[in-house]
């Protein structure tokens, strides 16, 4: 009972049309809720409703009851409803339709009824045919309002898609209403609708004499009238319907029935010759849907119209410059706008369809006459601008019928294709092997660029036409391939005249090369065992390109074009996965260029024959196996040829083929399988000729070639699996422990012992322990390291002795290090502490920290040791600090304060420290804080506890904040500035929003204190970068108009900073931004600004002026207007 | 103001080509960039403009809505500039021989480049020999000091040069 009397409010609700939109829809859900769950059922809501549906006031009972039944219906679509209730229910809607004042009621009604599907209770197919039969008498559709009318059309769409049978028994009376509804309509969402209700019922009544048939001109006038479409309002309506959709639906309804053939084709034909680009595209997509539909038969008598306006579409749509670029050697090589790329899909449809179109093509006058103009220019800039498009549109045409299929390209290929090799002057062959020589004949070979452009279009058309090998089987090798035999005949010929094509161009013409190159390329890319060109042939072609690329000793146009065509072939080999052509391959590119690589003499530079062969080795997982093994090969014959005979050019090349393999392939390395196998083997195979070459005879500088193996050493560990990486660490622990590098580790930690350290290690040592120290760099926390209690001493004794990688290398170790006492891991040796207790190796005490107290930490503050040592001590410190801060170990934190405690004038015993130390400190910090690339970061498998620059900076920034204020001397306070200007602009920018207020006083202290000396003009930058990041954040609004006065002080001193241009820019910028700021907080300024701006109109800069004029336009508008300059 | 347009159907020229500076890469921190040709001529035109970077905002002609450079009013060739001696002489060509608006169009360039060179720049506008009717009187209206200083103090006038460097939105 409470359900009823809920009912009575809801209702009331609906019904009353004062109420707000949303409060119709609350009572509404509440209703279909309780009708859901059964609490009522749609008897009572009808006997409920009773009044308004019967009431006379028109406007309750058309909104509240008929409306609120339809919307209830919609809501209730997955309901099972008794049969008897869905019948009287379309009973009822179906004569309110009659009614003008209820027609949306009536209408979403027998939608919502129309809709259900399945066992949910349906509508029968008579009472189907009654709701057809009652809105196509009484509804007049193109009289309603927007809603109504696209109700009334969805309607439609639904009854003919689910009660196809109910409606042709209507048969006339549904085409007749279809027509009476669409008949000036404009609303696109409707058009859509009604496209697809004249697509249904073309699919409904297919025979000739059915009443599409017959209705077939009026229906077709209806929808012609919107083609093509165009929209009037372009704006604003966002939610209606794009207009290519709609344009899209309109093609589909013209096409849909054959009927409309005599009415379409010439509309299509006609608007096919408008000047409008859009009517032009229109009519071609829509002629290739009726070419799908109407059939071939009803196409036929339109053929003679057809191809004229065709052609003239080609015509009118083509380009006439040609590419002979590196970027079109797999395109066609000129820009294909969108009415080319339809005519084209036309062409090719309607071939395709009916192969006697083709008859049009091949008798057409301007096809024929081409050859004429192809012999009449031997170049092609030389042509007139009308017979390059003629060239170029006739190859179009011809080589997209050839396309079409394999049939077609029989007759295309055996009509022209001897025709443009007389034209051309290639011979065929008149039994295999046996050619007939140029110089015997009179006729030899005419290499007109024209013909040569069509002969590539054609080959690349037909390759497409070889079925892969499985189809292969299945289709008799018959006539059918008739194009094959043709081209098999001429192939070698023609390949000889690509061939010499590109032997005879020179460097400025490039047009030659690439012809000749883009034509053994087709010639190259037909597949399988049917395929016209022989192995042998295949060969010559491979054999050509690569005399190509090893003959040249510069980098031409023609190099780079064989190069990539060679590569097209590998992919192409790769990808059609043939076993045979890869074979050649291998023997005639690979094996080549691998041997060219290892020779170390050829005249082709050694950069470009790396290049060259890590393209196209990339291609095949086996040729990648094949160059890596070279590339070991040539290493290690480099290598020892330097040893031995002191030959430096070899050592250059190492370097080279380092940085090859750094830079073409570890990028490479998910793409190409099977190359960190390889790679790692590369690596095993640098120690171990290494290991063998025990003398170096020559000394040598070469710190290129170092910094390269050591590059490539670190990224290979860095890429390689932990096994990996494992084998190739013993392999270097190997190499290492049979050198004099272990005498090191024995050297005790004292002054007196440091003191005597020279960088006397020798070059060859030197080489391994880089090395070495870039395997650990590399290598993954999981990685298990021989020995490394000793591997500490070995670097911590040579980082004090000046080899930074090693300190590096110590770093990234301690960053790694399982912690924990008696180790989890098995692996490792050595836990962090007992590793940190190697470290800073306490004095006195038995404690273990690393602050000032240790051996570390007393070298840092000068209490003993030469300056050298001290900072050394303070920059390897850095790495170490670095490493733990990176994983969050606590030491760091005593590691800062030696730092800071080297920035302070004097120690603690009262000497003053040297300015050099202190600058080491402080770069320290930058050490400390920077995102490194060559070691400690993600690549190599650091670990990194997330947030860990924000606890040094909330760390260390009190401190240093507080030791500025103490400091005594100027040189230990800009020291200090340089410290914290690291820190802050290291920092992510959000945590300095947070701290603005706090940091921006000292921020300023520092701009002004840093700009003094030149020697800090990056940090300065760096710094003002933080600066000019808080002014436009709201976070530091407030703090920034509070120190408006000191930032723009600060700022104008800094926009004649003479030592860095970006300097003066960004501080003008910052000025600039500051106007964003209360007018009144910065009016009074302006005068200065604006005199420091001025005097930035006069920058030596460019761009340093250009924002001046910016700024001063700006702060010269906040000004009163009466002073206009 | 005047009612009607002096010339009703300019030829509008299309825009050409813009050179573009080759040595825009200079590494060197202390090379010196003097201020050249180009550079005025993108002052002129090519608008830094500070509220709305997307927008190029040149010197308008007052009478219609194309720009000077489209009407061919000026040309980077019409640019004369001497840096070492702060010299600089604008040359302008009127669209017809009797333009009354030539002498709002020489103001705009001056009030521009006033407002964007430094001030040890003597500035000099002129009018393309024999493209104007009363070429002398022009030249020396628009070379004079004060009159340039009074005229700037006509509030009319300023909001029509203003109105002449505002942008166009293209």
């Amino acid at each position: 009972m409470a359900a009823l009397n809920n009912l009575t409010e809801h209702l009331e609700a609906f019904v009353d049309v004062t109420r707000s939109p949303t409060h119709h829809a609350e009572s509404l859900k509440a209703i279909a809720t309780s009708l859901e769950k059964g609490v009522l059922s749609i008897n009572q809501l009808v006997v409920e409703m009773d009044m308004y549906l019967t009431t006379t006031d028109d406007v309750v009972r058309a909104r509240g009851s008929i409306l609120l039944l339809a919307e209830m219906l919609d809501y209730l679509k997955s309901k099972p409803l008794d049969n008897a209730v869905v019948h009287s229910l379309i009973g009822f809607f179906t004569a309110k339709l009659a009614e003008w004042r209820s027609v949306r009621g009536a209408l979403s009604g027998c939608l919502a009824l129309i809709k259900r599907k399945g066992v949910a209770g349906v509508v029968t197919a008579v009472d189907a045919e009654a709701v057809a039969k009652s809105m196509a008498q009484s509804i007049q559709v193109q009289s309603l309002a927007l809603y109504d009318r696209k109700l009334c059309f969805e309607l439609l769409e639904c009854l003919l898609e689910q009660y196809p049978e109910a409606m042709i028994n209507l048969g006339d009376l549904m085409v007749y209403a279809t027509c009476e509804a669409i008949d000036g309509e404009k609303d696109p969402p409707c058009l859509m609708i009604a496209f697809h209700v004249v697509e249904l019922l073309a699919r409904l009544f297919p025979s000739p004499s059915g009443p599409v048939a017959s209705e077939a001109s009026d229906l077709f006038e209806f929808i012609s009238c919107y083609f093509p479409l165009h929209y009037t309002h372009t704006k604003g309506d966002e939610a209606s319907i794009p207009r290519e959709d709609l344009s899209r639906g309109l093609s589909l309804a013209i096409s849909s029935t054959p009927f409309f053939e005599p009415y379409a084709i010439p509309l299509l034909l006609e608007k096919l010759s408008a000047s409008l680009p859009v009517a032009k595209v229109d009519s071609l997509k829509c002629l290739k849907d009726c070419a799908v539909n109407y059939g071939v038969s009803r196409m036929k008598k339109h053929y003679k119209d057809l191809w004229p306006a065709l052609k003239d579409a080609l015509y009118a749509s083509t380009k006439t410059d040609l590419s002979f670029g590196l970027e079109s050697l797999t395109s066609p090589g000129f820009e294909m706008g969108e009415i080319h790329r339809e005519a084209v899909n036309l062409l090719q449809r309607l071939v395709k369809q009916d192969i006697s179109f083709l008859g049009l093509v091949v008798e057409d006058i301007r096809v024929n006459m081409v050859f004429d103009t192809i012999s009449r220019y031997l170049r092609y800039e030389e042509m007139l601008d009308t017979s390059k498009l003629e060239v170029l549109v006739v190859s179009q045409i011809l080589s997209v019928s050839a396309r079409s299929s394999v049939e077609s390209c029989n007759i295309i290929f055996e009509t022209f294709f001897s025709r443009l090799m007389n034209t051309l002057g290639i011979v065929e062959k008149t039994s295999p092997g046996d050619l007939v020589h140029n110089e015997n004949s009179t006729v030899s070979t005419r290499l007109y660029h024209g013909g040569l452009h069509l002969c590539i279009e054609l080959l690349t058309a037909s390759k497409d036409l070889i079925p892969s090998s499985e189809e292969c089987t299945s289709t008799p090798e018959s006539a059918q391939q008739s194009w094959c035999s043709i081209v098999n005949r001429f192939s070698a010929s023609l390949i000889e005249a690509f061939t010499s094509a590109v032997q005879s161009s020179n460097d400025d013409c490039s047009a030659d090369a690439y012809l000749g190159v883009k034509g053994l390329l087709a010639m190259g890319m037909f597949r399988g065992g049917s395929s016209p060109v022989s192995r042998s042939e295949f060969e010559k072609i491979l054999t050509t390109l690569t005399s190509i690329i090893a003959a040249n000793s510069a980098k031409t146009v023609k190099w780079e074009l064989a190069l990539k065509a060679l590569v097209c072939m590998g992919s192409f080999i790769d990808r059609y996965s043939e076993s045979e052509k890869a074979m050649s391959y291998m023997a005639i590119v690979v094996e080549n260029l691998v041997s060219l690589v290892r020779s170390s003499h050829c005249s082709l530079p050694h950069p470009m024959i790396l290049e060259a062969t890590s393209e196209v080795c990339s291609t095949m997982p086996t040729y990648v196996e094949k160059m890596v093994e070279g590339f070991e090969e040539a290493f290690c014959s480099s290598f020892s040829d330097f040893c031995v005979n002191g030959n430096f050019k070899s050592i250059e090349n190492c370097s080279q083929l380092l940085e090859c393999v750094t830079n073409k392939l570890l990028p490479r390395l998910t793409e190409i399988d099977g190359l960190e196998k390889s790679l790692v083997n590369f690596a095993i195979s640098m120690w171990n000729q290494i290991e063998s070459s025990i003398v170096f005879s020559y000394d040598f500088n070469g710190r290129e070639f170092v910094e390269a193996a050591m590059k490539t050493m670190g990224e290979i560990v860095g890429v390689a699996s932990v096994d990996s990486q494992n084998s190739i660490i013993q392999k270097a622990y190997n190499v290492i422990s049979s050198s004099t590098l272990p005498a090191m580790e024995s050297i005790p930690l004292t002054v007196a012992a440091l003191e005597g350290l020279q960088r006397n290690l020798s070059t060859r040592d030197e080489l391994i322990l880089s090395l070495f120290a870039s395997v650990i760099i590399g290598a993954s926390p999981k990685a298990s390291i021989p020995d490394v209690k000793s591997l500490v001493d070995l670097f911590l004794v040579s980082f004090l002795k000046g080899y930074i990688r090693a300190a590096q290398a110590l770093g990234s170790m301690i960053n790694k290090l399982v912690t924990g006492s008696g180790g989890t891991n098995i692996s490792t040796d050595c836990s962090l502490e007992e590793a940190c207790d190697i470290i800073f190796h306490e004095s006195d005490s038995s404690k273990t920290i690393c602050g000032s107290e240790t051996f570390l930490g007393k070298i840092c503050l000068g209490f003993c040791g030469s300056l050298d040592l001290q900072t050394r001590a303070i920059t390897g410190l850095a790495w170490i600090g670095k490493g733990l801060l990176m994983r969050g170990d606590k030491r760091v934190n005593e590691i800062a304060l030696v730092l800071m405690e080297c920035l302070k004038s004097t120690n603690s015993s009262g000497n003053a420290l040297h300015p050099s130390a202190m600058k080491h400190a402080a770069d320290a910090f930058l050490t400390l804080m920077s995102d490194s690339e060559v070691c400690l970061n993600r690549k190599f498998h650091a670990v990194i506890r997330p947030l860990y620059k924000q606890r040094f900076f909330s760390i260390t920034v009190p401190i240093l904040e507080s030791l500025i204020v103490n400091s005594q001397t100027p040189l230990s306070r800009t020291m200090l500035h340089v410290a914290l200007a690291h820190v802050v602009s290291n920092v992510p920018v959000t945590v300095i929003l947070d701290n603005t207020k706090k940091l921006l006083s000292v921020i300023l202290e520092g701009l002004s204190v840093l700009s003094v000396d030149s020697v800090h003009k990056e940090t300065l930058f760096s710094l003002l970068l933080v600066l000019s990041g808080t002014l436009t954040d709201i976070k530091g609004q407030q703090s920034v108009s509070d120190n408006a006065h000191r930032i723009i002080e600060c700022l104008v001193k800094l926009t004649s900073y003479p030592h860095l241009m970006v300097v003066r820019e960004t501080a003008i910028q910052c000025l600039a931004t500051l106007l964003e700021l209360p007018h009144g907080r910065i009016y009074p300024f302006r005068r200065e600004v604006l005199q420091a701006v001025t005097k930035a109109l006069d920058d030596p800069k460019r761009r340093v002026r250009e924002e001046a004029i910016k700024c001063r336009q700006a702060w010269t508008s906040i000004s009163s207007r009466s002073t206009p300059f | 103001m005047v009612s009607g347009l002096i010339n009703e159907n300019p030829t509008v020229y299309e825009r050409k080509e813009r050179r573009v500076r080759t040595d825009s890469t200079n590494s060197d921190e202390f090379s010196v960039e003097p201020i050249d040709q180009l550079e005025i001529f993108d002052i002129l035109f090519f608008d830094f403009a500070f509220i709305n970077i997307h927008h190029i905002r040149d010197i308008r002609d007052p009478e219609h809505p194309y720009s000077l450079e489209q009407l061919k009013v000026l040309t980077e060739d019409s640019v004369e500039v001497d840096d070492l001696k702060s010299y600089v002489r604008v040359t302008f060509t009127p669209t017809v021989e009797h333009c009354s608006m030539a002498t709002i169009i020489g103001l705009s360039i001056r009030v521009k480049l006033m407002r964007s060179l430094p001030p040890r720049y003597k500035i000099d506008i002129r009018v393309a020999p024999g493209s104007h009717a009363t070429e002398a009187a022009l030249n020396k209206q628009l070379n004079d000091k004060e009159r340039v200083a009074a005229a700037l103090e006509n509030p009319n006038l300023v909001e029509m040069v203003d109105e002449c460097l505002s942008p166009s939105f293209e």
